[in-house]
């Protein structure tokens, strides 16, 4: 008896449904580990699709606007060839600085590395530190402070190293 | 109470497509929140507005309730439509929207709780003068053993904090009993993180009958009829309709009189469904569980009696409280409707995902599709296989079934394997034709074309 790849998407499935994080299977031969991360999803395995920000429009009135600006939202533009985006790991408030009033993490032009503070993610209260997961230089942030990011919404460009 | 101008959607697939068509019929505006997966899916074009929440896997998406409530608060909407599934019957997000003045369209936490415990749940019945099946709660092996002398074998063994079948164990002799009720106690605190296990009377055959109701959560409660849903396979319903038929209209009103009064019992608001066990060889009913949310197969209520469940769900929401009296809900004509999957019933119903390279669904009249799905549709592995309803409405069940072979027969998927096939063939059964069949017919069905199959 062997696993199919649709065996393996169904247990998936019902892992998901759970409420458990790992689950291990061994039969007549065959293991399988799989384990729920609780860690965002890898910033590298993120390529250019990232979500184009609707700058400077509060939520309300962007709500309220029926444009089909969420179909278009996967289309984010490089401001530069060869620049990457940073994506949010999760939706929530984004603020550039630690506290209101203080210097932003980072600025446009910065150098960063991998585990540098880029910003914060707010949820429902949480603060949740966001960090660049790729060196280089920062192009520009496209994530305007204090407003709503969504899952995989460019924050900002890096010219990687 | 404040007016509800702005819905935000915590759901998927064709029930976040049916709640934003209420919506924009209603004026409301949509906030829908998608995982990556449903980004380009058909209810994301309808959406007003689409914030994505997280990745595919659900407990990343669809079961965040902080994230959720989050959306809700930056996208500025005033209310949430859990659908089904997912959050709506976990008390997280209606406590969310509680702290936060957000509108939850559904029950109070409170209640959700209330109905989510089975075992307080039958007391609730009882206390209401519901019929419940003989049973109760089983703590020591003890009290265990003497339940089930006096209960008399079989019996089955549930899980207090569980529902919908899972976590069962069918017990036939009491030498089995220690070992099964180990067994249902580990697993029901495993998946439901509630060990706590009772014991009820195994009634053999049994027809599972719901009953319909709406509630403005200060004690009134109206019905809406009854659905027969006993067409299931392991539990999970694949055929539904209303009225149930061969049931005599005392037997009828009893069923719905005593589903309102349960809901009554609990001030319940919003739509729910209190569902029965109809024991065919004693001609009795018993409470089985209330589903405290919409159900997938509202439709066919909706069909006889012209009332949109989720346009009075908002309503109740907005505290204008129960806009219809018993009299309008007086059913007209048969209702059925069968749950199109895409899963392959020739492969134990595996799930079939994949790229829908051609739909084309029924436009016929007097036939109501309720479907996510199009040509180009992706149906992912992390969700369930439900693509689409098909929900016909006739004069009479004869001509209802007639209906839905034709409406079946005019549904062309193409890419995934569905159970189109496999649903025709429960229409074209003599069985179903003559109404009334138990949860364990398609059971039956199921052998015997897997035996054509084999020997054919």
């Amino acid at each position: 008896m062997s696993l199919t790849a649709r065996d393996v998407a169904e247990i998936l499935r019902v892992l998901e449904e759970s409420s458990f994080d790992t689950l291990d299977l061994d039969m007549d031969g065959v293991q399988l580990r799989l384990r729920r991360s609780g860690a965002p999803p890898a910033r590298e395995s993120v390529p250019t699709p990232a979500l184009a920000p609707r700058a400077g429009e509060s939520p309300a009135k962007s709500a309220r606007s029926a444009a089909p600006a969420h179909t278009a939202a996967h289309a984010g533009v490089a401001p530069e060839p060869g620049a990457v985006a940073v994506p949010a790991p999760l939706l929530g408030i984004y603020y550039r600085a630690p506290k209101p009033g203080e210097p932003p993490f980072v600025e446009a032009g910065d150098k960063v590395q991998a585990d540098t503070i880029i910003g914060i993610i707010e949820v429902m209260k949480l603060m949740n530190t966001v960090r660049a997961g790729v060196a280089g230089q920062i192009v520009s942030i496209s994530a305007p402070n204090g407003e709503l990011v969504e899952y995989g919404q460019a924050i900002l460009w890096v010219r990687p190293d | 109470m404040p007016a509800i101008r702005r819905v935000l959607i915590a759901n998927r697939g064709e029930i976040a497509l049916r709640i934003i068509r209420t919506c924009h019929k209603l004026g409301l505006e949509t906030v829908l929140v998608v995982s990556e997966a449903d980004r380009d899916a058909l209810p994301a074009r309808r959406a007003d507005r689409v914030v994505c929440i997280g990745p595919a896997p659900a407990s990343h998406s669809y079961l965040r309730a902080e994230t959720i409530m989050q959306a809700a608060l930056s996208t500025g909407a005033d209310a949430i439509h859990p659908g089904y599934g997912f959050l709506s019957e976990r008390t997280q997000l209606a406590m969310l929207c509680e702290e936060n003045q957000v509108s939850f369209i559904g029950p109070t936490a409170a209640q959700i709780l209330a109905v989510g415990d089975k075992l307080r749940a039958r007391q609730q019945a009882v206390g209401t003068e519901v019929p419940v099946v003989p049973g109760g709660a089983v703590v020591t092996l003890e009290d265990a053993e003497a339940l089930f002398e006096h209960l008399g074998a079989p019996v089955l063994i549930k899980a207090v904090g569980g529902g919908g079948g899972r976590g069962m164990k069918l017990v036939e002799s009491l030498d089995a009993l220690p070992g099964a009720l180990k067994m249902a106690s580990a697993e029901a605190g495993a998946a439901f993180g509630d060990a706590r296990v009772y014991m009820e009377r195994y009634v053999a055959r049994g027809r599972h009958v719901e009953v319909q109701v709406l509630g403005d959560g200060e004690g009134r409660v109206v019905h809406l009829g009854e659905r027969d849903c006993s067409v299931q396979r392991r539990y999970q319903k694949l055929v539904e309709e209303t009225p149930a038929p061969g049931i005599d209209a005392g037997l009828r009103a009893r069923i719905c009189a005593a589903g309102q009064r349960f809901a009554e019992g609990l001030n319940y608001r919003g739509a729910g469904t209190v569902e029965f066990l109809l024991d065919v060889e004693r001609n009795a009913f018993y409470f089985l569980e209330m589903n405290a949310r919409i159900q997938v197969e509202h439709p066919v209520t909706e069909m006889v009696t012209g009332v949109d469940l989720v346009a009075e769900q908002i309503a109740i929401a907005a505290g204008e409280g129960l806009r219809i009296g018993a009299s309008q809900a007086q059913p007209s004509g048969h209702a059925i409707e069968c749950r199109i999957n895409a899963e392959d019933p020739a492969n134990d119903f595996m799930p079939s995902p994949g790229l829908i390279a051609h739909a084309e669904w029924p436009q016929l009249q007097c036939v109501r599709v309720d479907t996510w799905v199009e040509s180009g549709s992706r149906v992912s592995p992390y969700y369930d296989s439900l693509i689409g309803k098909i929900i016909v409405h006739a004069p009479t069940r004869a001509a209802a079934v007639t209906r839905m072979r034709e409406a079946l027969a005019a549904t062309k998927i193409e890419g995934v394997r569905t159970n189109i096939d496999f649903q025709a063939a429960v229409m074209g059964s003599p069985d179903f034709q003559a109404g009334g069949v138990d949860t364990h017919w398609l059971g039956g069905l199921i052998a015997q074309r897997l035996q054509e199959n084999t020997h054919g």
